[in-house]
């Protein structure tokens, strides 16, 4: 009973925070919304029994991703003034036009696929242990290397890029 | 201990996805179009966790942990085209952004 009452409180929270996201003004709005929204989407990770990963979205995403999110804006610190979220231009018209249309399809899609039920878990389910077995005794042990490889290889990018003479 | 259906967590992760689309086609700020579409990764991330629930394998759950991964590659690399665009045009207005002439 309140796992599944926390979990509608949490998901009204990502929500809002989602929609705060893509109506904010100033960037930095924006980003602190979002951090908002990856921490209930974390809490509702916990309640479907993911715990780890729950973990690792705080520290990845609400930690590192939205930290350079954040250090870029400031770093940046944009003057020109911004037009922000217009739902009665062309553009906003189009773009809520279609996103409304995709949200439809995608509903109707997983119509059929709700109704079958939540199966009984395994004793340890979404904790560190299992998910690291899964991760490194199946088959997701050359995904895993080529995740690392794909790291370096964005840390690499990152720095040619950014840097002001390769 | 009652658990949360599948229809509430899809029904979450397709009206975030639908929010981040609306993000990346209506705003005209760079930043701003990245962050909905690091909204849209979570709501597939959602949906990988919810599956995963279901079925009670951990499979989708790993697959979240390389989207974390993917995002977190993306985002570096991103922000410093971000950066790079900034330094040589000194603006972040995607309608700006027109020499290629798209």
């Amino acid at each position: 009973m309140t796992e599944s009452v926390l979990f509608y409180l949490f998901s009204l929270l990502a929500v809002i925070a989602g929609v705060s996201v893509i109506t904010q003004r100033s960037p930095i709005a924006s980003a602190l919304s979002l951090v908002v929204c990856f921490f209930a989407l974390a809490a509702d990770y916990v309640m479907l029994d993911a715990h780890f990963v729950a973990v690792v979205q705080v520290l990845v995403y609400a930690g590192a991703i939205m930290v350079l999110f954040i250090f870029v804006i400031m770093l940046l610190n944009i003057r020109e003034p911004s037009p922000g979220f217009t739902p009665l231009s062309p553009r906003g018209m189009f773009g809520m036009g279609a996103a409304g249309l995709l949200g439809v399809a995608i509903i109707a899609m997983l119509d059929g696929l709700v109704h079958a039920p939540m199966a009984t878990l395994p004793e340890g389910y979404g904790r560190i242990a299992e998910v690291g077995k899964v991760l490194f005794q199946g088959a997701y042990l050359l995904p895993f290397e080529a995740v690392s490889l794909l790291l370096t290889v964005g840390m690499i990018g990152a720095v040619v890029l950014a840097k002001r003479e390769v | 201990m009652e658990t949360v259906g599948l229809a509430p967590v899809l029904a979450l992760s397709g009206v975030l996805f639908t929010l981040g689309v609306v993000g990346v086609l209506t705003r005209k700020n760079a930043l701003i179009v990245f962050m909905s579409v690091e909204l849209m990764l979570n709501a597939v991330n959602l949906a990988f966790v919810g599956f995963s629930r279901q079925n009670a394998a951990l499979d989708g759950q790993v697959f979240a942990v390389f989207v974390m991964a993917v995002a977190a590659a993306e985002a570096a690399v991103g922000l410093a085209l971000v950066i790079l665009l900034f330094r040589n045009r000194v603006t972040v207005q995607l309608d700006d952004l027109d020499r290629m002439g798209g």
